[in-house]
């Protein structure tokens, strides 16, 4: 698989500040590219940079295999972490100029608008004013005007913030249908939970640099500690977990469980197997629950940002 | 892409729209036309008004009280001053005047008394006071034995004529009118400036604080983007003035014809200035002269750098109003960047206005039409004095270059300060900003 967006270690610097140091990032072609980071990391510079809207330093982004030009603008939808519309224009015609800006011509960009506003049942609020409408309204609005003319790259900047659950969902639904219909999608977050939800491939940026980049399974996977949560029915759990203690390292856990059970996180050695933990603890207790501790988007992020 | 035509468009189709503005284009003629009928109709009517005036003239000065239709007299005869005074009281007349008789002249004039229930009006004392000047001037030169006829046959007016050396003659009307043509040009300006310089930094402001300002500029660069709107709102300008002009005329001349009275007459201000250029001369000669300088001044090289002084000073400073509405979030943090834009706009009006009076080729006058921020103003009221072509160019050179610099500058700011939020920025963070 290609990569759809390129960017090659690009610098930006406002003043004595630097925003952007050497950062370079992959985006496969077709995948949800999250893209994380503590705020004033730089992620938005990074994203303004892609748009065309804040000129790098040094560096070069690529899209689609072509250095990047205003011919591109067409190629990405962006919708930005800080946005609005204009308060007293009317719905329809706001969306029809937003449209024809990005290069849609006023038939299509027409034909294309009832489509999608039949498609999120907003319809009939063309003729009304941005000021009349909720803020999760405009924001619906603010996504149609996004997607509208079909680009390749979709930039989300904290897309969900603003809307309620079920229109969250609603969206998210959305964004899972455009990348099935071929849209690359740049997603940037503070929401972990809808990381693990979404991306197939994370970037980590952190005080101007990267840190971390790859396929979210694989960072998973480089970041697995061969832990593994066990819950153990015993007579004497003191003795148990003591005799574990002696052959593994132990920790205390929490979860959920329906029974009374001694609850430990276990940590293998790296010549260890799961095998041999099994075994081990076959041989002492009654096995309720076994899982390996997979870490999540949130740990991956904390334990990142912490350790730089 | 070139999406200019759309952006202009839309600022053009906002603007107009905007219920603001509408009341705004129609109201202000209206009001503007209420105001001037109002006063011309409340000086006309103090005007009209007759005011009697009793005279008790006690030394019988002959052919001094002639009754004209604004002031009558009613000359008493054979009563004192008490019972004159009484017969006052008891009419509704506006007062008594009286002149004693004694033998010296002098003395008599010395001691002439107005006599009213309210304090008199100012004009019709000092029209009294000439009248009886005039008079007792003449008796007390009989007195002497002075020959008035031939005083009055040793009279001498003058009236400089005037002639550049290619043979041009004009007048002192002359440079009247061409100082009202001057003025009215770069008053028009300055005023424009303001008005629509404002309104582009509030749209400016109104697209940052709407949020709306990232997703545009992700289509269009703010280049594009703020002479988009510098020209939208300009045409909207335009639309608007023309409005008010044609509009304001045709109510103007709908009032004057209902009502019967003159507005203009009243309403404007150089009438009076030609009437004191033309004192003591006849009215065909004022006209004779107002023709001749119309046809004197050089209205070709008048209308054509009107058009480009106008357009090349009002892009320049809304370049700079772009620059701040983009530099700040709302309307209350731009006044420390209002007074240097408002400085040099005042000055060159003062400039125009106290130097170009005095000497429109002076050292003052041509330097500051050569300063590109006031030279708009400044070489506009200068042109109707005949400025040479090459000193016009030169100017216009210089502000064409200081506003493809300021354009630059503002566009720098622009792109910046677009994407600022939150912090009131300094001078010397926007010269950062050129940096970025």
């Amino acid at each position: 698989m290609s990569n759809l967006l390129e960017v090659h270690g690009v610098s930006k610097n406002f003043g004595d500040f630097k925003a952007l140091n050497n950062v370079s990032i992959q985006v496969p072609k077709g995948s949800i590219f999250g893209l994380l980071g503590p705020n004033g990391a730089g992620k938005t510079t990074l994203i303004r940079v892609i748009n065309q809207i804040t000129m790098p330093d040094s560096g070069t982004v690529f899209l689609d295999g072509n250095s990047l030009n205003a011919s591109h603008i067409k190629d990405i939808g962006y919708l930005p972490e800080e946005r609005g519309l204009y308060k007293s224009m009317k719905v329809g015609e706001q969306a029809l100029y937003l449209a024809q800006l990005k290069g849609l011509s006023k038939a299509e960009a027409k034909q294309r608008l009832k489509y999608w506003f039949d498609r999120l049942e907003i319809g009939d609020w063309w003729n009304k004013k941005i000021q009349e409408l909720s803020k999760g309204m405009a924001q619906k609005i603010q996504f149609v005007v996004t997607v509208l003319h079909n680009p390749k790259l979709l930039i989300f900047d904290e897309p969900f913030s603003g809307f309620d659950p079920i229109n969250a969902n609603l969206i998210k639904d959305e964004i899972l249908r455009l990348r099935e219909d071929g849209a690359t999608v740049i997603f940037s977050t503070h929401r972990m939970e809808s990381v693990e939800e979404l991306c197939d491939d994370i970037a980590l940026i952190h005080k101007s640099n990267k840190i971390l980049e790859g396929k979210l399974i694989d960072i998973k996977r480089q970041y697995k500690t061969n832990t593994f949560e066990v819950g153990l029915e015993a007579e004497n759990k003191t003795a148990l977990k003591e005799s574990i203690n002696g052959k593994f390292s132990v920790s205390e856990a929490n979860f959920k469980s329906l029974n009374n059970d001694l609850k430990l996180n276990i940590k293998l050695a790296e010549n260890e197997t799961a095998q041999d933990l099994i075994s081990f603890l076959n041989q002492h207790a009654y096995i309720n629950h076994f899982v390996e501790v997979i870490p999540s988007a949130n740990d991956i992020f904390i334990q990142t940002v912490q350790n730089n | 892409m070139n999406h200019l035509p759309l952006i202009i468009k839309r600022e053009y189709l906002t603007k107009v729209k905007n219920k603001s503005f509408i009341i705004m284009t129609i109201l202000s003629p209206i009001i503007m036309i209420a105001l001037i009928a109002v006063v011309a109709y409340l000086s006309n009517l103090n005007n009209e008004k007759v005011r009697t005036i009793s005279v008790l003239d006690e030394y019988g000065l002959e052919g001094v009280f002639v009754s004209t239709e604004k002031t009558k007299y009613d000359v008493l005869e054979g009563v004192t001053l008490d019972i004159a005074k009484e017969l006052v009281g008891e009419t509704s007349n506006y007062g008594l005047l009286h002149i004693e008789n004694f033998t010296n002249l002098d003395f008599i004039s010395n001691h002439i008394k107005f006599y009213s229930e309210e304090s008199p009006s100012l004009s019709l004392i000092s029209d009294l006071e000439r009248k009886l000047e005039k008079e007792f001037t003449n008796l007390k030169m009989q007195e002497a034995e002075i020959d008035i006829s031939k005083i009055e046959a040793s009279k001498v007016y003058i009236n400089i004529g005037q002639e550049n050396f290619t043979g041009e003659e004009s007048s002192k009307i002359d440079s009247i009118i061409k100082l009202i043509f001057g003025c009215a040009a770069g008053y028009l300006l300055f005023m424009f400036i303001i008005i629509y310089g404002n309104m582009i930094m509030r749209s400016v402001i109104e697209e940052k604080t709407s949020r709306i300002i990232e997703v545009i500029i992700s289509s269009v660069k703010p280049v594009q983007l703020m002479l988009g709107k510098i020209i939208g709102t300009s045409l909207a300008g335009i639309t608007q003035f023309v409005i008010w002009v044609v509009f304001g005329g045709i109510l103007m001349t709908i009032v004057s014809l209902v009502l019967g009275i003159s507005l203009m007459d009243s309403s404007i201000p150089q009438q009076e200035l030609l009437e004191m250029a033309s004192e003591s001369q006849g009215v065909e000669f004022y006209f004779e002269s107002f023709k001749n300088a119309l046809s004197n001044m050089p209205l070709m090289n008048l209308i054509v750098a009107f058009i480009f002084f106008f357009i090349g000073g009002y892009l320049l400073y809304s370049s700079l109003y772009a620059a701040i509405g983009a530099a700040v979030d709302n309307e209350t943090d731009t006044q420390q960047f209002m007074l240097p834009i408002l400085m040099p706009l005042i000055l060159a009006v003062y400039i125009g206005i106290f130097t170009v009076i005095e000497d429109p080729h002076g050292t003052v006058s041509t330097v500051f039409s050569y300063i590109p921020l006031t030279s708009p103003v400044v070489m506009l009221m200068r042109i109707p004095f005949g400025v040479p072509i090459w000193q016009q160019l030169i100017s216009l050179l210089i502000l064409v270059g200081t506003f493809m610099f300021t354009v630059w500058f503002a566009a720098k700011i622009y792109r910046v300060g677009i994407l600022m939020y939150g912090k009131k920025p300094s001078y010397k963070e926007l010269i950062k900003w050129i940096k970025y």
